[in-house]
């Protein structure tokens, strides 16, 4: 304990110094630490327990993944995991050799670059259009349009689509009334992707112009002036000045999207997927979902689980790495 | 897909206030640096529509779901379905899901949720903040580490499922609560801004005499007041919002939240399960059309989004960027 106790007078690297009282507490004892500290820990304490029981419990919970669990082997789920019998990578060879997870795989990951595309530059260009507009008025009504998707629920934002793009929504009820057959894009497993991305754009763009927003607004207006001085066009300005001056922002969401790859939401595929069929909307987290609690495999489900938390933690983790070998900031050097 | 969604059928009525923003303008605006250009008129038309559509896409769908809410039985039927121009104003079909049933007892445990979950989430949210924000105290790096490290390793599906039924919260309203109680994002955006507070202040409070609780009570809490609100929101939406987890957990009808309500009446195409009775107003018909009452349940949902965003959105930017910088 006390080689992580020793008290750090260094801010921690990346942050300026906060202007603080400067310590004396290097040389006062754990003791009378403690006695001046104790009500911070106290402080701490609940939330910290919350985390242990819901988060870092089921984490530990994990290695049920190399047993055969059985529910019924106990009272509760612990004397379960007591009598359960270990079976070593039994569960993690059944899991390769089964073709469903990997058309959970693959379509996770088709969905994840599809929309690294066709979802991930748009909050930079709303955040520049926007930036553009001079009126004020203009933006802040707008800005607030079009963030308000964000606080709405999957359930609704999929409601939304079924009753505008829906078989019996605005788009197909004014498609027949004009004599023409309407196309149902909510059903189609082709179109799909199409689909859960024009989702998550409609809920999402505008909340993800927010961090670029303020990006912009840091960066140095007599840049601009300068550049405008010596004759540089708009386009050349965006080019030099404006997405340099994003690109920091832009490498760390980057990365945290890289590290989130096998995950592409949840409640968005659970709600659709009967709609559209397994084929098209069995993702990563649906299969645990149907293949651990629906079908009580338990052991199967956890390790598919693992399997999507150490390769996003290794995702992330290089990501992190190559970015900074390219010399940016990266997500953690923070602390 | 702005393309796609404003092409979701002509849009009689524009949106409420949704004007066009932008006209080209002759004169230079005064807020537009003396350096640039004056605006092209092309681009500023592109811009404008842009705009427009954007507003249109998130106001028509909206829009929409409203009228028809409101709309009689015959205004629907001439439709053929949902209906965009307003023709009368007929409530009934929130008469019949508030005259009890399942929307009103849903509406009622996600209120319940709500408020309850997001007053836990924010003392121990804000108690676990201000216990974190002193450099140097007794454990920080590593109770600090102990907060950051939920961000890199996750627990799967299946362990946190047993663990929650394991402690008996199985059908038990607080699965619903306590293992998503503490967003460590939000804790470290609340953290941020205790940090932010002058040391100057806290030291003269503490040669007073006071003791650590009312330091935060008194000094902190005040000045965090913008920080405090958006966290806040942002706990209660997400509350407001759950429903995986009461798929998971909830197996009693009388204890579905709305979400949960919601979903198996629009996406599972159940209909509408209301206490049945006709409505006994004048002038009010008996038996709402199911497609109004089927909105009147999305209008409801939408609701409590729409009325406190209002008051927190000026401080968003503010809150979202103390978290993503400041981290």
């Amino acid at each position: 304990m006390s080689a992580t106790d020793t008290v750090d007078t260094r801010p921690p690297a990346g942050r300026t110094p906060s202007p603080r009282r400067p310590r004396r507490g290097r040389r006062r004892s754990l003791r009378s630490r403690l006695r001046r500290d104790w009500p911070l820990l106290a402080m701490a304490a609940p939330a910290a327990a919350l985390l242990l029981v819901f988060h870092y419990l089921p984490t530990l919970g994990n290695i049920i993944a190399f047993q055969d669990y059985n529910p019924f082997v106990g009272d509760n789920p612990l004397e379960a995991f007591l009598n359960s019998e270990w079976i070593g990578f039994g569960n993690f060879e059944a899991l390769f050799r089964d073709p469903l997870f990997w058309d959970a795989v693959r379509n996770t990951l088709s969905i994840t670059a599809f929309q690294l595309v066709f979802f991930f530059p748009l909050p930079i260009m709303l955040a520049i259009l926007l930036n553009s507009v001079v009126s004020g008025r203009v933006r802040g009504f707008v800005q607030s349009v079009v963030y308000l998707p964000h606080f709405f629920s999957w359930v609704l934002v999929v409601t939304f689509f079924v009753q505008m793009l829906g078989g019996a929504g605005l788009l197909a009820q004014e498609m027949r009334q004009a004599g023409y057959e309407p196309w149902n894009i909510m059903t189609n497993p082709d179109t799909f992707i199409v689909l859960v991305t024009a989702e998550a754009v409609w809920k999402d763009l505008g909340w993800g112009a927010i961090v670029f927003l303020a990006a912009l607004s840091a960066i140095d207006q007599n840049l601009y002036e300068a550049a405008a001085a010596d004759g540089a066009g708009r386009w050349r300005r965006l080019w030099h000045i404006t997405l340099p001056g994003l690109r920091p922002v832009i490498v760390l969401l980057l990365i945290m999207r890289l590290g989130d790859a096998l995950s592409v939401g949840f409640e968005q595929f659970i709600l659709q997927r009967e709609a559209v069929g397994r084929e098209a909307a069995e993702v990563l987290d649906t299969f645990v979902y149907y293949q651990a609690i629906s079908t009580q495999q338990w052991g199967l489900g956890a390790a598919a689980g693992l399997f999507k938390a150490a390769v996003g933690l290794a995702l992330i983790l290089t990501a992190n790495k190559v970015a900074h070998r390219l010399g940016e900031q990266g997500v953690y050097s923070k602390s | 897909m702005t393309a796609q969604l404003s092409g979701a059928g002509p849009v009689p009525t524009a949106p409420t206030t949704a004007g066009p923003p932008a006209p080209p303008r002759r004169r230079r605006h005064p807020d537009r640096p003396i350096w640039a250009g004056s605006p092209s008129t092309p681009l500023t038309i592109g811009k404008g529509i842009v705009l427009t559509l954007l507003v249109a896409a998130v106001l028509v769908p909206l829009w929409a779901v409203l009228v028809t809410s409101l709309a009689s039985r015959g205004t629907i039927d001439d439709a053929g379905g949902m209906v965009m121009i307003p023709r009368e104003f007929d409530p009934s079909a929130y008469i019949t899901i508030f005259s009890g049933g399942d929307v009103t007892r849903a509406v009622w445990i996600s209120t319940l949720v709500t408020v309850v979950g997001t007053t836990v989430s924010l003392v121990l949210t804000v108690l676990a903040a201000y216990g974190l924000s002193r450099p140097g105290s007794v454990a920080h790096r590593g109770l600090l580490f102990y907060f950051l490290l939920t961000f890199l390793i996750f627990p799967g599906l299946v362990p946190s499922y047993l663990v929650v039924t394991g402690l008996g919260l199985k059908d038990s309203i607080w699965s619903l609560i306590l293992p998503s109680a503490i967003s460590v994002f939000n804790l470290v955006v609340i953290r941020a801004f205790f940090m932010n507070v002058p040391s100057e202040l806290l030291d003269s409070a503490r040669i007073d005499g006071a003791g650590e609780l009312r330091i935060l009570t008194r000094i902190v809490l005040p000045l965090s007041k913008a920080v405090i609100a958006v966290v806040g929101l942002f706990y209660a939406v997400g509350y407001w919002n759950v429903y995986f987890n009461a798929v998971l957990y909830i197996d009693s009808n009388d204890k579905f939240p709305i979400q949960r309500v919601l979903q198996s009446y629009i996406l599972a195409g159940q209909s509408p399960n209301v206490s049945g009775a006709t409505v006994n107003l004048p002038g009010v018909t008996a038996y709402p059309p199911t497609l109004a009452v089927k909105m009147a349940v999305v209008v409801v949902t939408v609701i409590p989004a729409v009325i406190i965003y209002p008051f927190v959105q000026r401080h968003f930017t503010k809150g979202v960027i103390t978290g993503a910088v400041k981290g």
